[in-house]
């Protein structure tokens, strides 16, 4: 647990070091999130090292939203301003995108796999 | 004493852990799809704030802390990603082609409905960046010229409502392979969507996980071309 978090964080410290040096436009979890794949995959680190804090991360990432989510009340004002705009925007636009990406992404899938005789 | 007490991390932390335990109850025993628990406690969290004047900057102590394990939570999706590579590398093409798509979409459609209603630019900058991860999406408004506060606040709602009505969005829609609908959720609603992925399908969860670095990196790419064609 303890050897898991240690390289769970040290990842993403490493992460945030890549983007400060390369400018990327990325936060350095997500670059820690690929190092830690590649980690796995070139076999310098274990699954078996990482496993239980990842899983524990993992099966409460929604709680960790919550500080974000009572965050919003900062900017109440700012919000309630624009409330019509902004609702209709931000709701249409999820729908919107989950339909396309899902069916673009499952469409293509299926194609993928018959070409290949699946 | 008492607000000596609540300015201490153990206020937030402990607050937020039993709202949400709670709410996570009452999220199964009806299994609503509006009694997200996230919206729940964050709703409840800030009803109790309100009423009790208890300042947002005492919550934050504890809910910081919170906060910073969601950096570690998103280097740790580089484990479900590596032990189902095999299928990821197979849908290599398909992946890419849904989340450029998917954030393509997320832009055009939010300027366009912001357009409609004769929104200022800097509130069509603020929200462009609206279904890529926080981290990511605060960079690229500051980068834009958005006011990066209310990007902030934007990408919350939008995660929260992408995770609330995506699972079942998807399936009036028919898209019922959990590689498309953890897609469609990480590319849509970020953390917040691929937290309620992972509950639904450890696959899909891990999908939605690396969606939301994907179209973190193509939104970012695509961003000075579209402020290019705003101006």
């Amino acid at each position: 647990m303890l050897r898991g978090m240690a390289i769970l964080l040290g990842l993403q410290l490493v992460g945030e070091l890549i983007t400060y040096v390369l400018k990327l436009p990325l936060p350095g979890s997500v670059v820690g999130m690929l190092l830690l794949l590649a980690g796995l995959r070139g076999g310098i680190l274990r699954v078996d090292w990482v496993k239980e804090a990842a899983e524990l991360l993992l099966r409460n990432l929604s709680l960790l939203f919550v500080p974000a989510g009572v965050g919003v009340i900062v900017y109440a004002g700012l919000i309630a301003q624009h409330w019509l705009p902004l609702t209709v925007a931000a709701t249409v636009s999820t729908l919107a995108v989950l339909a396309t990406t899902g069916w673009s992404a499952q469409w293509l899938a299926r194609k993928h796999s018959c070409k290949r005789g699946k | 004493m008492l607000s000596a007490l609540v300015q201490t991390p153990l206020f937030g932390i402990t607050l937020t852990l039993v709202v949400y335990e709670v709410a996570s109850l009452i999220y199964r025993r009806w299994s609503l799809a509006l009694l997200n628990p996230v919206i729940l406690t964050a709703g409840f969290i800030i009803f109790l704030l309100k009423s009790l004047h208890i300042p947002y900057a005492d919550y934050a102590a504890g809910g910081d802390m919170l906060l910073f394990l969601l950096g570690p939570a998103v280097v740790a999706l580089g484990l479900p990603l590596y032990q189902r590579r095999a299928e990821i590398i197979s849908r290599l093409f398909p992946t890419m082609c849904g989340v450029t798509v998917g954030a393509l979409t997320s832009i055009l459609s939010a300027t366009a409905i912001l357009m409609l209603f004769g929104s200022s630019k800097a509130l069509i900058l603020s929200m462009a960046p609206k279904s890529v991860t926080t981290p990511i999406a605060i960079g690229i408004s500051a980068k834009i010229g958005g006011i990066v506060p209310l990007t902030a606040a934007i990408v919350v709602i939008t995660g929260c409502f992408g995770g609330m009505v995506g699972p079942a969005f998807c399936r009036v829609l028919r898209i019922r392979d959990p590689f498309a609908v953890g897609l469609a959720m990480g590319t849509a609603a970020h953390g917040l969507g691929t937290g309620r992925m992972l509950e639904i399908d450890r696959f899909g969860g891990a999908m939605a996980g690396l969606a939301i670095g994907l179209n973190g990196v193509v939104t970012a790419a695509i961003m000075p071309f579209f402020v290019a064609l705003l101006s």
